[in-house]
């Protein structure tokens, strides 16, 4: 081509790419992981319930349960705010996760149960003399890890493998979500399934051979949860900082563009959407053991829209903001579900209004408004 | 004059210059249209066309609103199928069997009437993504970017000459840079053929002048198809033009030649 290259416009042409993290985002994972790792554990196990610094088992648990939910935002940002795919199921695969772990957790019970039986309560009460063929090996827990990540991923592979070769977009890709999550709600609920139908699974009593309710499982559950969930701020980080996220975003922004340059949008909002479905499985599994139950209301559609709630309410496209969006609601809610539980609903609904008005970008929003 | 030296480079070039990796233009057409009809509802966008270009050539194609335009870029990219007739790109490759994307792969750009770029990327990113490259997800997730990429992306940044605002995000040009972008995202993918649609609309009369100097520039290296509405911009450019009217070729040839058409006047001027 006829153009003058100017050796050296490399170096002040521009030209610079995201970095992993900067020196801030490091000094703030660092002290997160303080936290985390060191002042939660010794506050609730070492110091005595008395002292000022003791962190009591609710916060453990609560802490734990956030962390669960700020998983599954990351995983939400990953699809709606970085590829611009709104999923209104996203409850679906959390709660495939945590039946996949309750399965494990159900068969841990042993003879522990109300009836001494081989079999857990509720097939009890079903008048069944036998475990259904796909609760085979649930008893072995690496098989039931494995359904953790196969179930939530094999469904929204092949879920997501019609919807974008069919080119479902927008609303209504949304809209086919929340059903999908809807039926699997009524499958769940029903006790022919087999999982135990509207009570789900609970009174789980050891994990790995340890007592699910001491103290030390509890404070393990939690660090196991933080690092998964400072893991999976890495993972998202380098998928949106890779080539293959500005991708996603130019899927977001101009998929005509996108296919017009030869990258086929199919494959690669598949890959992000079977991630992000994997991700909110491993939260699911995680949060199960912690909170003690699991039930088809968690597939109601009414859970997977509070979903996308957090991500919005902490910014989207920004991956700790959805982390944050999600701490600050479900804080909210806990602290509103006990004081005013009637309010809650009106709460929540002003604060999306709020948001949406005022903070289009977020909580995340107000620290980079400051930067620029 | 600037625009015979174009003409003498651009004949210079179709004597051996043309690439043709990939494409077999060895009959010295890269473009081939036969018999193409597609109907809407009854409506038919494209009538029987036939349509050949050559390689290295820079085309113009005129015609009134509906004439079939931006619908026979559609064929060609795959976007729409026809309902009767062939569009070959080459010898060998059959345009109709192919995606949106293994079309864009094979090397055939295109350019929207409206801008459409990555608005929340950088000019740089825009350059990077559209970079000639293995698009496949595992490739892309693990690409880094090299000293030959990103010498490749400064050359077409002074090409279309948003070298200074590389690190702007693209959603913030004026909307000529954004039209310059565009084509530099399609000189990214290395490809044989560009198709244009409209390419001037909304431009100021120096970003024109400077886009007539850039597509002769190009042409001879590349094949490029370029729809206007701009007369005094296709007589300045066109090597041929090919006017279209009701989906079909009412006329085609050089611009002096289809003025002089008793059809086109009357389909233009009206009787």
């Amino acid at each position: 081509m006829a153009t003058a290259f100017v050796p050296g416009s490399v170096t002040h042409g521009g030209g610079a790419l995201p970095r992993l993290w900067s020196g801030r985002a490091w000094a703030l994972m660092g002290i997160a992981a303080l936290i985390l790792f060191v002042i939660v554990p010794v506050g609730n196990i070492l110091v005595p319930a008395g002292s000022i610094f003791h962190v009591s088992d609710y916060t453990v648990t609560l802490a734990g349960k956030i962390m669960c939910y700020a998983i599954v935002a990351l995983a939400m940002d990953l699809i709606w705010g970085y590829t611009g795919i709104l999923s209104l199921g996203h409850g679906l695969f959390f709660a495939l996760g945590g039946y996949a772990m309750g399965m494990y957790l159900m068969r841990s019970i042993g003879h522990d149960g109300v009836y001494k039986s081989d079999l857990p309560d509720f097939m009890v009460f079903l008048d069944w003399k036998t475990y259904p063929w796909y609760w085979s090996f649930t008893d072995h827990f690496w098989y039931a890890a494995l359904l953790v990540v196969l179930v939530p991923g094999i469904l929204a592979f092949v879920f997501g493998f019609f919807a974008f070769r069919s080119r479902i977009k927008g609303v209504y890709f949304s809209i086919i979500t929340q059903a999908l999550t809807y039926a699997f709600m009524l499958l769940f609920f029903r006790n022919d399934t087999g999982f135990g139908g509207n009570n789900g699974f609970t009174d789980f009593k050891r994990i790995l051979g340890f007592p699910i309710t001491a103290p030390g499982t509890r404070v393990v559950l939690f660090m196991i949860t933080g690092a998964a969930l400072i893991g999976f701020l890495f993972l998202g980080r380098a998928i949106v900082t890779s080539k293959l996220g500005r991708v996603l975003t130019a899927i977001r922004d101009a998929e005509t563009r996108v296919m017009f340059s030869g990258y086929n949008p199919v494959y690669f909002k598949l890959f992000v959407w079977t991630l992000s479905a994997v991700i909110c499985g491993i939260a699911g599994a995680l949060y199960v053991p912690q909170v003690g139950i699991i039930n088809p209301s968690e597939m109601s559609p009414a859970n997977s829209i509070e979903i996308a709630i957090w991500t919005a309410v902490g910014g989207r496209g920004t991956l700790i903001g959805p982390v944050i969006g999600a701490a600050v609601v479900n804080l909210a809610k806990s602290f509103f579900t006990q004081a005013l539980p009637e309010y809650w609903l009106y709460m929540l609904g002003l604060l999306f209004i709020l948001v949406t008005l005022y903070l289009p970008r977020g909580i995340a929003g107000l620290w980079t408004r400051k930067n620029q | 004059m600037a625009g015979g030296d174009a003409i003498a480079r651009r004949s210079g070039a179709s004597d051996g210059h043309v690439v043709t990796k990939g494409v077999d233009t060895s009959h010295g057409a890269i473009l081939y249209l036969e018999s193409v009809s597609v109907s809407f509802d009854g409506f038919k966008a494209l009538n029987d066309l036939t349509l050949t270009v050559d390689a290295g050539e820079l085309r113009c194609v005129i015609g009134p609103n509906g004439a079939g335009k931006t619908t026979m870029m559609d064929v060609i990219t795959g976007k729409t199928r026809p309902d009767a007739g062939t569009a070959f790109f080459g010898q060998s490759i059959d345009l109709t069997r192919l995606s949106e994307p293994e079309i864009a792969d094979t090397g055939i750009g295109r350019k929207f009437q409206k801008p459409t770029i990555f608005t929340d990327h950088t000019v740089f990113e825009n350059l990077e993504l559209a970079r000639k490259a293995d698009k496949r997800v595992w490739p892309t997730l693990r690409a880094k970017l090299d000293s030959v990429a990103r010498d490749r992306i400064a050359t077409i940044l002074e090409t279309i000459k948003l070298a200074p605002e590389a690190d702007r995000l693209a959603g913030l040009l004026s909307h000529g840079q954004k039209q310059w972008l565009e084509i530099g995202m399609l000189l990214m993918q290395e490809p044989q053929l560009l198709l244009l649609d409209e390419p001037v609309a909304g431009m100021t009369d120096d970003e024109t002048m400077r886009s007539a100097e850039l597509f002769e520039s190009l042409a001879g290296d590349y094949t490029l198809i370029v729809v206007e509405h701009d007369m005094d911009f296709v007589a300045r450019i066109a090597d041929r033009v090919t006017v279209l009217h009701e989906g079909h070729v009412l006329a085609e040839g050089s611009m002096q030649h289809v003025q002089k058409n008793e059809q086109v006047i009357e389909v233009f001027l009206g009787r």
